[in-house]
């Protein structure tokens, strides 16, 4: 048994040794940028690479106040939050009527939601900036968000309505008969039970609205409008040779995606690669 | 198939009369209230605009005040060799070519070299995914740190070994600024692929390579045999996408190049924006808008004549 123990390592030892090797390229880029964010500009002209000799803490406080963290995070987050509620209302919505209410043409509407997510934002991104003007919703929040909305909802759509029919219809009829009506049985039946589902939803259009570039680069105007990430591309091109300052940035803007992303990996991998050829 | 509940309701509708016709439309309408916000939505952000894209190309339309007709000028302009089109096209297939087989080759080499592993497996599945959740801001700006002549990966390694070749201004060069775009690019998102392709690979029945084993089967026919065709409708998804998204990579162009330097790295994406944005040509823009569908309805149309044909995709 020792023996087959050994053949059977050694026969995996090559791809322990390509994986690592991989994880390094995947990684190791991740490790320089938290080393330079804890050093200062003339350290990082030194020694580029490697592990700070102190730590500079200063360095994210003061690129939290160039950067207007403060503002930037809370437009970010104004961003997410209506987004995925609207995403998940109107998408649980209409994911329900698909799944449940035996909607008449119902595959038309599957069909065009799969067209939906195929169309290049470019072919609609000028006509729709110069609409959105038209209606004053052009460096406005609100006005993102419901562009937001829109486009992330075939994919909420799909994932929910699939989660939705594995469920046993028996709750919903019990409800039914107890006399509760569609809303009521969508909110109290349906939500409840399907709620892993919202989550992947949730967590999938989450970081799709907190890594967003093009459409907040175009709506987004104004410098107190500006979210994390087109504020941050600013900042890099305005202070492009102070690496200190722009590492410590990036660690502050990818801080809470990679907490969130550790501690909820499964059902972010499992989102993003099941309806996700969206991202 | 029905539970004894629902026939019992059923019956019991029927019975207390509640076939009448207000039911019978609450059925049919009802469905459509709880559908059309979404629906609407998106088709007012979507086919709204695309429709007007179609119109406005053949206009003169600056994006302000009146759009005059002016019929095909848009896409004459467009076709002939100043406007920048062709070598946009031309980046466009180069990306594709790229992303068809750099990233494909490493993900199919690293699910296949994950799948079997039981420790630690965990670790470099997320590992290799987490790239794939940083916003494009960030991931461009390491690879340009890292890329950077006197202060990147590739200065050090002229520290160590005199070997100077990596430490090249890639992003500033004309001939490596689109491979080097394609690169950071990359390393986003073959992870993303990865972990994909090894989902696809755990649901390949293991009495298959058991079977190779027993056959004799050297690692390699293995994967050949057996796990690549196992995976293929994943595979063969992926290779559609990825064609489809060539034609509209806008993000680490922007964020990295701008399209530069002199329209090296320039893409399709690129002069839609800087035709809309920065050269007030909104019908312009629109024509090549709607080129990059058009290109985009190309390879779906290649992919479904080809499965009609009964190649097996």
């Amino acid at each position: 048994m020792l023996r087959t123990l050994q053949s059977k390592h050694l026969r995996l030892l090559p791809n322990y040794v390509i994986l690592t090797l991989l994880l390094v390229f995947a990684l190791g880029p991740l490790v320089v940028l938290v080393f330079n964010s804890l050093k200062s500009a003339a350290e990082i002209g030194r020694d580029p690479l490697g592990p700070p000799t102190q730590a500079l803490w200063s360095n994210y406080l003061r690129a939290w106040e160039i950067g207007r963290f403060s503002v930037t995070t809370r437009n970010s987050l104004i961003l997410v939050a209506g987004t995925v509620v609207g995403v998940l209302i109107l998408g649980g919505m209409a994911a329900y009527s698909l799944a449940r209410l035996h909607l008449k043409g119902g595959g038309i509407v599957m069909l065009y939601l799969l067209v939906a997510t195929t169309l290049p934002i470019q072919l609609f991104l000028v006509p729709l900036f110069f609409l959105w003007r038209h209606l004053g919703l052009v460096d406005n929040l609100f006005g993102l968000i419901i562009i937001y909305v829109a486009l992330n909802s075939p994919f909420a759509i799909f994932l929910l309505r699939s989660y939705m029919l594995h469920i046993p219809s028996d709750f919903e009829d019990a409800a039914r008969v107890d006399g509760a009506g569609e809303w009521q049985v969508f909110t109290r039946v349906i939500v409840p039970l399907s709620w892993p589902g919202f989550l992947t939803v949730g967590l999938v259009v989450a970081l799709s609205v907190w890594n967003e570039f093009l459409l907040a680069l175009t709506f987004l105007t104004d410098e107190d409008h500006f979210t994390v990430v087109t504020s941050y591309y600013n900042f890099t091109t305005q202070f492009s040779r102070d690496w200190s300052l722009t590492s410590a940035a990036a660690v502050m803007m990818i801080f809470p995606i990679v907490v969130t992303f550790l501690l909820l990996q499964r059902r972010f991998v499992e989102g993003l690669t099941s309806g996700g050829l969206k991202m | 198939m029905r539970s004894q509940l629902q026939e019992r309701t059923l019956g019991a509708e029927h019975i207390v009369g509640l076939g009448g016709s207000s039911w019978k439309r609450r059925k049919l309408v009802l469905p459509w209230l709880f559908v059309l916000p979404a629906l609407g939505l998106n088709l007012v952000v979507t086919i709204g605009p695309a429709v007007g894209a179609i119109y406005y190309s053949f206009t003169d339309w600056s994006g302000v005040g009146k759009a005059t007709f002016v019929g095909l000028d848009n896409y004459r302009q467009m076709l002939q060799s100043s406007s920048g089109f062709w070598s946009a096209l031309a980046h466009n297939l180069l990306y594709m070519c790229f992303f068809l087989t750099v990233p494909m080759a490493m993900a199919l080499l690293a699910s296949s070299l994950l799948a079997p592993i039981r420790r630690g497996a965990m670790l470099y599945r997320m590992g290799l995914f987490l790239p794939y959740v940083l916003p494009s801001v960030v991931t461009a700006f390491i690879w340009q740190s890292l890329m950077d002549p006197d202060l990147g990966l590739g200065s050090l390694i002229a520290r160590w070994t005199g070997f100077r070749g990596l430490a090249q201004p890639f992003l500033g060069q004309p001939h490596t600024a689109l491979p080097a775009i394609a690169f950071v690019d990359n390393w986003h998102w073959w992870g993303f692929l990865m972990v994909l392709f090894l989902t696809a690979m755990q649901g390949i029945p293991t009495d298959l390579y058991e079977t190779a084993k027993i056959e004799g089967a050297s690692r390699w026919q293995e994967f050949w045999y057996v796990t690549l065709p196992g995976i293929r409708p994943t595979v063969a998804i992926m290779i559609l996408m990825t064609s489809i998204w060539s034609f509209l990579v806008f993000d680490y162009i922007w964020i990295l190049t701008q399209g530069g330097p002199a329209g090296a790295s320039e893409v399709l994406a690129t002069l839609v924006y800087k035709a809309a944005f920065q050269n007030f040509q909104a019908g312009y823009a629109a024509a090549i808008g709607l080129t990059m569908s058009l290109l985009a309805g190309v390879v779906i149309a290649i992919f479904v004549v080809l499965r009609w044909r009964g190649w097996e995709i």
